[in-house]
């Protein structure tokens, strides 16, 4: 397996849901921080809340580059003025989903779909279109999802 | 007419997933237009797991709505323009 090395100069956006579940915002800056480690930027796309999260998380922008509205990346996608390599999905509830199928039949592409929360199995049961998903029992404690991450991230990075 | 918030609407459902909003409207509306995730209404990209269904009854469009802190929300707006467009536009249900 490699490291993901052959990603350097590539795009991610990581499409965050409504952060009422705590690992969101932790899990989006270790994936950042991994991505930047393989030669990826990042963008960040969420609503208000979930943005203002991450860049008061961040207050130095180690990880953080850039970060748009999340109906702005969509409207963008639809027009097809911005692509990217990978779209990182966050799921925690039935928009998360909603949002995620709009990525894939928007770009044709497979999206990873980090899959957390309380109900996380009944939520990726919804999920009927092609991704990658990363699911975990993730609430309060990010390091279920982290691990998952760290063995599919070099497998993703390498083949998507 | 670039924002949904800013029109005259009436909520449908709330708080239903994709799922029942789109049997509401195949069984409560008098016609319905399928359509792809990001197809415009009223210049807003729909959000939705596919088939997406849009329903019509006269100048009534009633269609999904989705907010990632709120889920997904059914409205019910009137407007003949936007009703003909997407009759027009979207797939015969």
């Amino acid at each position: 397996m490699t490291s993901g090395q052959g990603a350097a100069g590539k795009t991610a956006v990581l499409v965050l849901g409504c952060p009422q579940v705590p690992v969101q915002t932790g899990i989006a800056l270790y994936l950042m921080s991994q991505l930047r480690k393989r030669g990826i930027s990042s963008t960040i796309a969420g609503n208000r809340a979930a943005r203002l999260l991450i860049e008061v998380s961040d207050p130095e922008r180690h990880y953080i580059s850039e970060v748009m509205d999340l109906d702005r990346y969509i409207a963008d996608l639809a027009d097809k003025k911005r692509q990217f390599d990978y779209h990182f999905v966050f799921i925690h509830n039935d928009a998360g989903v909603s949002y995620a199928a709009t990525v894939q039949a928007l770009t044709q592409k497979t999206v990873i779909a980090l899959i957390y929360g309380e109900h996380f199995q009944d939520v990726a049961g919804e999920i009927e279109f092609p991704c990658e998903k990363v699911m975990a029992k993730a609430v309060h404690n990010p390091m279920p999802l982290k691990n998952k991450l760290d063995e599919v991230l070099p497998w993703v990075v390498s083949n998507l | 007419m670039g924002c949904i918030e800013s029109l005259s609407y009436e909520v449908v459902l709330q708080g239903a997933s994709f799922k029942e909003c789109r049997e509401y409207i195949r069984a409560n509306c008098r016609e319905y237009r399928i359509v792809e995730p990001g197809f415009k209404i009223f210049e807003k990209p729909i959000i939705g797991i596919p088939p997406i269904s849009i329903g019509l009854d006269g100048d009534t469009i009633t269609f999904p709505f989705t907010k990632p802190c709120y889920g997904t929300f059914l409205l019910r707006v009137d407007d003949s323009e936007e009703a003909e467009r997407i009759r027009r536009e979207g797939k015969p249900g």
